[in-house]
């Protein structure tokens, strides 16, 4: 288990997300959603005003947060094998 | 094909089946009653779908629905039925859908609710009033035709008399020429193409193929109103051009209306009827030409007083005009009252224009 | 070793909607349901051959994006006229998409009639127990205890009546062969919704009666709780008076 700031970790990847953040309405229903828990809310705001999901490294592809949107904003990605990335973790 | 003495109800029946009805929904009521059962019994043979509904509101739901697809479909009820139904008359109009609807009303006390119509917002139908079997065969068929021509609900207004009355009557299907294609329809084809179809009253279209909003497509379903009113009231008139005075009664009284003028003709007094068959729109160039130069306009119809209001507008105060009916109905409240007499309707006109009896 | 290759497994837009904008409010639970049965229509592959009948309530909105022949009904009214449609089209699938208070209050008898009757259509039924589209107040099935503008301290039994259960009442009706409630409170729901709308529109394509899928949905703003509350709020209300489950298949 990694402690303290800049310890670097592998996160296996087997998927990804396109966001529209712009359609977002910032209900936040994506984000528990998440099995993975690789959603987070944003803390600047898209045009109209809303908080949108943005996606940390380690998502599944299990399109979950595309099925409980309630405005169209995922469209989502599975990598034909997985994948490892490298990430920085506080 | 030749003539078959028939009971009105069956007649309407097969001239709508003629003219290519294939569903029809109803509600049995007294008179009406029997124009559903001859529906039930008659669509089938032909592969159409008669419902016995189980409400009036739902009736003219499905006759909607039926509607939507492209297809001919009616329905019908008295007059408190069609009370129920005008919310959706109201927005069947507005979705320029082609209904045809029956009243075989209890008297002629409906004359306000057919020409106004009971429900919301800006509507009208055309209104064809038929004074006997063989015209109602004519007119059911009309009736079919214009709403296709104009997209608009047609109300065929009869009575007990029309509905419960026979006449040897031929049913032919009349060619009443051509009619647009039903693109509009929505059967589903459309769907997945990015231009799929919407009915709506609304006039709001899809994303992809967008309608005029709801001020344009209101304003467009009132100017095709007003062009129905310019162009389809029909009107017979009689013994007008020297006569002194002028009778106005519509659908079966009419006919006993006539009767009197002719029996009066013998019996030396001028007098003339218009008989408008269109209640909606009602034919007001023909009943204000034939009112010049009376000395008497009188109304006779079977209610407190309706369509003189309408004889008054066209009138607009060139002659006299005067209500010569009045309530007239048998216990029963769904029949023929005494005022439905040849000799009584005499009396009252020639006591109007002040002829000693 | 190669690049890895991505393969799109969940499109942005179900094939049958033109659009996904639109104007309901954040956290709302109808067009989560809306895609269940977009996506269902289109992998039975039945695009080509479904008409719908849409009721009024907030769903509405999507008369103007769903790529499906349409016809708007009056509320409540929406069974009767599929009834119609189906009658004349008996070969194409016909739906209606109605609220609570579309189907519940206002057109009760008009869907107990068509699913008594046996009608081969699908009714499809966003339950959130509000009227959302007016502001929030009590419909046929507001759960006892829930807060409306119209029963501010919450529905009382007494003095407000008790709700209708309406998938469990139409399920003991003969002409009903499929009846199934899920809800969209989560990703597993919606799994469990989708396979309910599946069988509800299998049922009508094998002709064997009438189905209703109904589908709670959250109405955050009509229920008064912020929008990531609208799930749990929903399994501590709603969800405990209209169970889910699959009340009927035949």
């Amino acid at each position: 288990m990694a402690h303290g700031a800049g310890v670097s970790e592998t996160v296996l990847v087997r998927g990804t997300v396109r966001i529209d953040t712009e359609a977002c309405k910032g209900c936040d229903l994506c984000i528990p959603a998440c099995p993975p828990e690789v959603l987070v809310m944003s803390t600047d705001v898209n045009q109209t005003g809303y908080r949108y999901p943005e996606l940390l490294a380690g998502c599944t592809g299990c399109r979950a947060c595309l099925d409980v949107c309630p405005d169209f904003c995922f469209e989502v990605f599975k990598y034909d094998r997985p994948i490892e990335v490298a990430v920085e973790r506080r | 094909m030749s003539k078959r003495l028939v009971e009105g109800s069956e007649a309407i029946a097969d001239a709508a089946i003629a003219a290519g009805c294939r569903f029809f929904a109803g509600y049995p009521m007294t008179p009406f009653t029997e124009v559903l059962e001859n529906f039930a019994k008659k669509l089938p043979a032909v592969g159409g779908v008669c419902v016995n509904a189980e409400s009036e509101l739902e009736a003219v739901g499905m006759a909607w629905g039926a509607l939507a697809t492209g297809a001919r479909a009616a329905t019908g009820s008295t007059g408190q039925g069609l009370s129920l139904m005008q919310e959706s008359f109201s927005e069947i109009t507005l979705a320029e859908l082609p209904l045809v609807a029956f009243n075989m009303a209890r008297g002629q006390g409906d004359y306000f609710q057919s020409t106004r119509g009971g429900g919301h917002g800006d509507y009208r139908h055309i209104v064809l009033a038929p004074m006997d079997i063989t015209e109602a065969v004519e007119l059911t068929q009309l009736a079919f035709h214009l709403a296709d021509v104009w997209r608009n609900p047609v109300l065929v207004q009869g009575d007990y008399l029309l509905a419960h009355t026979a006449e040897a009557v031929d049913v032919a299907p009349i060619d009443f020429g051509p009619v647009a294609p039903k693109d509009w329809a929505a059967d589903g084809t459309m769907s997945g193409t990015g231009q799929s179809r919407i009915i709506s009253p609304l006039g709001i279209g899809k994303r992809n193929t967008p309608g005029p909003g709801m001020e344009a497509h209101m304003q467009a379903v009132a100017d095709k109103l007003a062009r129905i009113a310019a162009g389809e009231a029909r009107a017979e008139t009689g013994f007008v051009d020297d006569a002194e005075h002028l009778v106005v009664a519509f659908g079966t009284p009419a006919k006993f209306v006539r009767y009197a003028v002719r029996v009066l003709r013998e019996r030396g007094l001028r007098v003339g009827y218009v008989r408008p068959i269109t209640l909606w729109p009602f034919p007001t160039e023909a009943v204000a030409e034939a009112a010049t130069g009376k000395r008497s306009v009188l109304v006779f119809e079977i209610n407190a007083g309706q369509m003189v209001d309408d004889v008054r507008l066209a009138v607009l105060g060139a002659a006299p005009v005067s209500s010569i009916g009045g309530i007239s109905t048998d216990s029963s409240g769904f029949g023929v009252g005494a005022l439905l007499d040849v000799e009584v309707i005499a009396g009252r006109i020639e006591n109007a224009v002040g002829v000693a009896a | 070793m190669n690049e890895p290759v991505l393969h799109r497994v969940g499109d942005k837009l179900p094939l049958l909607l033109q659009s996904g904008e639109h104007d309901l409010c954040p956290g709302c639970g109808e067009p989560v349901a809306l895609r269940i049965l977009l996506e269902t229509i289109a992998e039975l592959g039945m695009a080509a051959s479904t008409v719908g009948v849409v009721g009024i309530g907030c769903y509405t909105v999507f008369s103007r994006t769903l790529d499906v022949d349409l016809v708007q009904a009056l509320h409540g009214r929406a069974p009767s006229v599929a009834t119609g449609v189906k009658r004349m089209l008996p070969d194409k699938t016909v739906f209606t998409l109605q609220g609570d208070g579309d189907m519940v209050n206002e057109g009760l008898q008009e869907v107990l009639h068509t699913a008594a009757r046996g009608e081969n259509v699908t009714c499809v039924l966003l339950n959130n127990g509000v009227f959302g589209e007016t502001g929030g107040h009590m419909t046929a099935t507001s759960v006892i205890g829930q807060r409306t503008k119209t029963s501010l301290e919450g529905r009382d039994a007494d003095y407000h009546g008790y709700p209708i259960v309406i998938g469990d009442l139409i399920a003991r009706l003969e002409g009903a062969a499929y009846v199934g409630r899920g809800s969209v409170q989560s990703a597993g729901a919606v799994a469990r919704t989708k396979r309910m709308m599946r069988k509800a529109f299998e049922t009508q394509r094998a002709a064997k009666g009438f189905s209703l899928v109904e589908v709670l949905t959250m109405c955050p703003t009509g229920w008064f709780v912020p929008t990531a509350e609208g799930p749990s709020y929903m399994g501590e209300t709603l969800a405990q008076v209209h169970m889910m489950g699959e009340l009927k298949a035949r």
